[in-house]
């Protein structure tokens, strides 16, 4: 029976492992890039980050990233909450609307806010038609902070939920019977015991937004580029490979190391919670 | 008090996340072809968007790949789920690391990386090179589905359809796969609705001729869209809608007998 997966294996080796050594290979070197025999090692493309503009690209992506991650999460803990405690009767309803949206082309969505957004745009007109000043975000950091928030929602709300509505209502109980009022018994109980699903929640959102290039490509207007951007330019129009894959490796390090930290928060978490949870 | 606060909270996030939507749907049928100014109702550029070569080719483009990417990594995926179900506890524990680096890898470096290896080995960007790519990031997810159902699965009841005179292939169809099915399914829908959604993959392999409809938007969206794709988004959201309520109906009712 074993036998039947070693297709995948060889097919894995092939296009899983390969594709990334191939970039690894390439980060590390320079020539021409369809001709390996010109390649010769080198640190170079790794010493470009110096450069103020790709020091300032990373600190962009890093913020914006690590700003929709928070605003995800402010916004999204509650309507996780909202959901897992609403009536029975009404909860799968409420959890299919909030997920509807997502079954939407992830393009139409963004491409949907660049009208709302932009300068003679609907939001626009309807701020100017009742006197307050126009909103001109877009093309810019904040609308691009804004689809973030907007497409990534929903993979904070989802694991918070998940864990929020497998916890033991007796233990609500409990805290009240023994005295504590409903903010103690959400900081004491409940916010402890969804602290994995907040940590998953976390990673669901912060990787697709620190690695998006579509978002700051329409809603940013190439203005202020990401790290995305950078690795989209350089395999798609500038053709300097070694450089887009060093950017690639640095992309992995980044979310690698963030996946680390978020592991060691959650492995820090009292044992009594995680295992209830 | 409390509820009219979570009520107004919901609907302020509702309405964020419904109100580009509802604009998308209702300038479909604008026939300004401003994006803020309403000129009047019209049906036109849903006769635009039928009429439309580009969105019809991407169209089926589109569920060409999806089907055809769908069927490769369901069955791939179920055969390897069951050799790595039978596997010892560490070569198992390496073959599902591997399978799930295209599941944790950012969309982009499986893309460039994919992209890079297409292009050094002389297999053309286009539409084959993206049904690879599909197959590489669909399979693990159908992995990932199966292998908890063959967990879940008694594994004497295999052995004894064997014993009882079954040939392996006779055991797997009749005793294995049934009992998996529903982990079969599930990946399959997964692998379906994420080929049809992909983006970011899609556009790093498919070079210059081959264009789905994730890549037609993008590129519209950059240079300035034609209202027929607000049609077009319409109906794919319309459907997508009727599909899920249909879809919801029948696990409510059975979520209802459960309690």
């Amino acid at each position: 029976m074993r036998m039947l997966a070693w297709p995948y294996v060889a097919w894995m080796g092939l296009f899983v492992i390969i594709p990334l050594v191939l970039v690894l290979l390439y980060s590390f070197t320079s020539g021409d890039i369809h001709d390996m025999t010109t390649w010769r090692f080198t640190l170079d493309n790794f010493a470009r980050f110096n450069e103020p503009i790709y020091i300032k690209v990373m600190a962009d992506s890093f913020l914006l990233a690590v700003a929709s991650t928070l605003i995800c999460l402010v916004l999204g803990y509650p309507v996780a909450m909202i959901i897992a405690r609403a009536d029975l009767r009404y909860r799968n309803l409420l959890l299919m609307f909030f997920l509807v949206p997502i079954w939407m082309n992830f393009l139409l969505r963004t491409y949907a806010w660049m009208s709302l957004l932009s300068p003679n745009g609907l939001i626009n007109r309807l701020l100017l038609s009742v006197g307050l000043p126009k909103l001109e975000i877009m093309p810019g950091q904040g609308a691009v902070l804004l689809g973030m928030v907007y497409n990534f929602l929903p993979f904070m709300v989802l694991p918070i939920y998940s864990v929020l509505s497998k916890i033991d209502r007796h233990l609500l109980e409990a805290a009240s019977d023994l005295g504590a009022n409903r903010f103690l018994t959400f900081w004491k109980v409940i916010f402890p015991l969804s602290i994995p699903g907040v940590i998953s929640g976390i990673t669901m959102v912060f990787m697709p937004a620190v690695s998006t290039f579509v978002i700051s490509a329409l809603l940013g207007g190439g203005k202020t580029p990401l790290i995305g951007d950078l690795i989209e330019q350089q395999f798609m129009s500038d053709r300097n490979w070694h450089f887009g894959s060093s950017l690639s490796i640095i992309l992995m390090a980044v979310i690698l190391l963030s996946m680390a930290v978020m592991s060691r928060i959650d492995a820090n978490q009292p044992v009594e919670g995680r295992r209830a949870a | 008090m409390m509820k009219v606060v979570k009520r107004t909270y919901m609907g302020l996030i509702f309405l964020f996340l419904y109100a580009p939507i509802a604009v998308l749907i209702a300038f479909s049928f604008n026939s300004s072809k401003s994006r803020s100014q309403w000129g009047g109702f019209t049906f036109d550029w849903y006769l635009d968007m039928i009429g439309d070569r580009q969105i019809r080719e991407a169209l089926t483009f589109t569920i060409v790949i999806a089907l055809l990417s769908t069927l490769i990594s369901t069955l791939a995926g179920t055969v390897s789920a069951i050799g790595i179900h039978y596997m010892g506890r560490g070569v198992r524990t390496a073959v599902l690391n591997v399978n799930n680096l295209p599941v944790l890898n950012p969309d982009i470096i499986t893309g460039v990386a994919l992209m890079t290896l297409f292009i050094s080995s002389g297999l053309p960007l286009g539409a084959v090179a993206m049904l690879i790519a599909h197959v590489v990031f669909s399979t693990p997810y159908v992995i990932l589905s199966v292998l908890p159902k063959l967990r879940q699965m008694n594994r004497y009841t295999a052995e004894a359809a064997m014993d009882l005179g079954a040939t392996p292939a006779m055991a797997l169809r009749k005793v294995i796969l049934p009992e998996i099915s529903p982990g079969i399914i599930s990946g399959a829908l997964m692998a379906f609705t994420m080929s049809i959604d992909d983006f970011v993959i899609s556009f790093f392999t498919a070079g210059t001729d081959a264009t789905n409809l994730s890549i037609l938007i993008y590129s519209m969206a950059k240079r300035g869209v034609k209202p027929s794709i607000n049609a077009l988004s319409t109906v794919m959201f319309v459907t997508v809608v009727i599909l899920l309520f249909i879809i919801n109906r029948k696990s409510e009712k059975g979520e209802e007998l459960m309690l």
